[in-house]
């Protein structure tokens, strides 16, 4: 098919498509006309339920923590394909090895001190994701990107224990395993699956909202060496891989 | 206006279908689905939305207070997950037929085999 025919089909189809859109909103209610009932519901009941001052966060690792397992484990999956994607040997030899750095002074200055704020921020959101806006998902990709930029700006070798696999790999599983942990305690202690078992605490406090900490904490670990994992992934096949005397340290 | 938000929604979804369907690079490709993906987001946020509604998080504010949905909030994390893990793992398959291959552009990668 040509490339003129096919443009034409897919200006028909979005055409098409455009249309089912505009029929589809014509009978949503208005922007701001939330009819509920799930979002008043939450809204009342977490706070005072689950001592959860954050309800987004109270949804996602009690009212629909079994969703957020499985969406942890999409990352998991995720990281698994990419690993056995890139993984082979024989193609090391071929990644081009740069050691290009940056020449400027004041960028890698600069460079530095945001991996530092970078990492309060992500811990900060972990620590208080279910108080404040965040989250473990949300402080994971932080923290994670601010050690990536220490890839950018620093040394390769400060770099070098955050792609080593056999530092990331039992991280991952103290992550994802715990999370599951938490979930079969509340079974072994005779109830449903993560139910929320320990302590509640005070509302607006550290020591709050019991399972959803824990879970809280297990989620930001997971995601945090998730993402190491894959950029480990991605910079060992194509940019510079780690030498072999290296890779058991 | 009070349609606006889904109208957005809605193009935004159309404009990265059209970027898909007419990309000439794997990468470009992936980041006009990750475009798309964007338009569940604005929606989902948009359904929720009260008016005069506050974010649905309840310190130093009093409970009862008008707050928007926090279930597609939620959603909308969920689907933000979903779409990084999709575009590390289209990302990969891009690097490996640029390997095999020499190119990124889907045109020429339709007439290797293997």
């Amino acid at each position: 098919m040509s490339r003129p025919v096919r443009l034409l089909l897919l200006g028909s189809g979005l055409l098409g498509l455009g249309a089912l859109f505009a029929w589809a909103i014509s009978g949503l209610p208005a922007f701001g006309d939330y009819r509920g009932p799930y979002g008043f519901v939450l809204n009342r009941i977490v706070v005072p339920l689950r001592h959860t001052t954050n309800v987004v966060m109270g949804t996602n690792f009690d009212v629909r923590g079994i969703d957020t397992m499985g969406e942890e484990f999409i990352l998991y999956a995720s990281v698994v394909g990419v690993t056995l994607l890139l993984r082979d040997e024989t193609r090391t030899r071929q990644a081009e090895r740069r050691t290009r750095r940056f020449g400027n002074d004041t960028v890698r200055l600069v460079g530095i001190a945001m991996v530092g704020a970078g990492l309060l921020i992500g811990l900060w959101l972990m620590a208080f994701g279910y108080i404040t806006p965040g989250g473990g998902f949300q402080g994971g990709v932080v923290t994670a990107g601010a050690i990536l930029l220490l890839y950018l700006v620093g040394n390769h070798r400060d770099y070098r224990p955050f792609r080593d696999e056999h530092l990331l790999d039992p991280l991952e599983a103290v992550g994802a395993g715990g999370y599951v942990i938490v979930g079969l305690a509340a079974l072994a202690s005779g109830t449903a699956f993560l139910t929320n078992l320990f302590g509640l605490g005070t509302a607006g406090m550290l020591r709050s909202s019991g399972s959803i900490a824990i879970l809280n904490w297990a989620s930001a670990i997971a995601v945090t060496v998730a993402m190491l994992l894959l950029f480990a992934e991605f910079l060992e096949t194509y940019v510079v891989p780690l030498e072999p005397e290296d890779a058991g340290s | 206006m009070s349609y606006l938000p889904y109208a957005v929604a809605a193009w935004i979804c159309l404009v990265g279908i059209a970027g898909m369907a007419t990309s000439r690079n794997l990468i470009h490709l992936a980041i006009c689905l990750t475009v798309t993906q964007s338009s569940s987001y604005v929606l989902l946020l948009s359904v929720g939305y009260v008016k005069h509604g506050h974010a649905p998080i309840f310190i130093g504010r009093k409970l009862g207070t008008t707050a928007v949905d926090p279930v597609v909030q939620a959603l909308t994390l969920t689907d933000v997950v979903v779409s990084v893990v999709v575009i590390a793992l289209i990302l990969a398959l891009a690097l490996d037929a640029h390997r095999l291959s020499g190119t990124v552009n889907p045109d020429d990668l339709a007439d290797i085999s293997g």
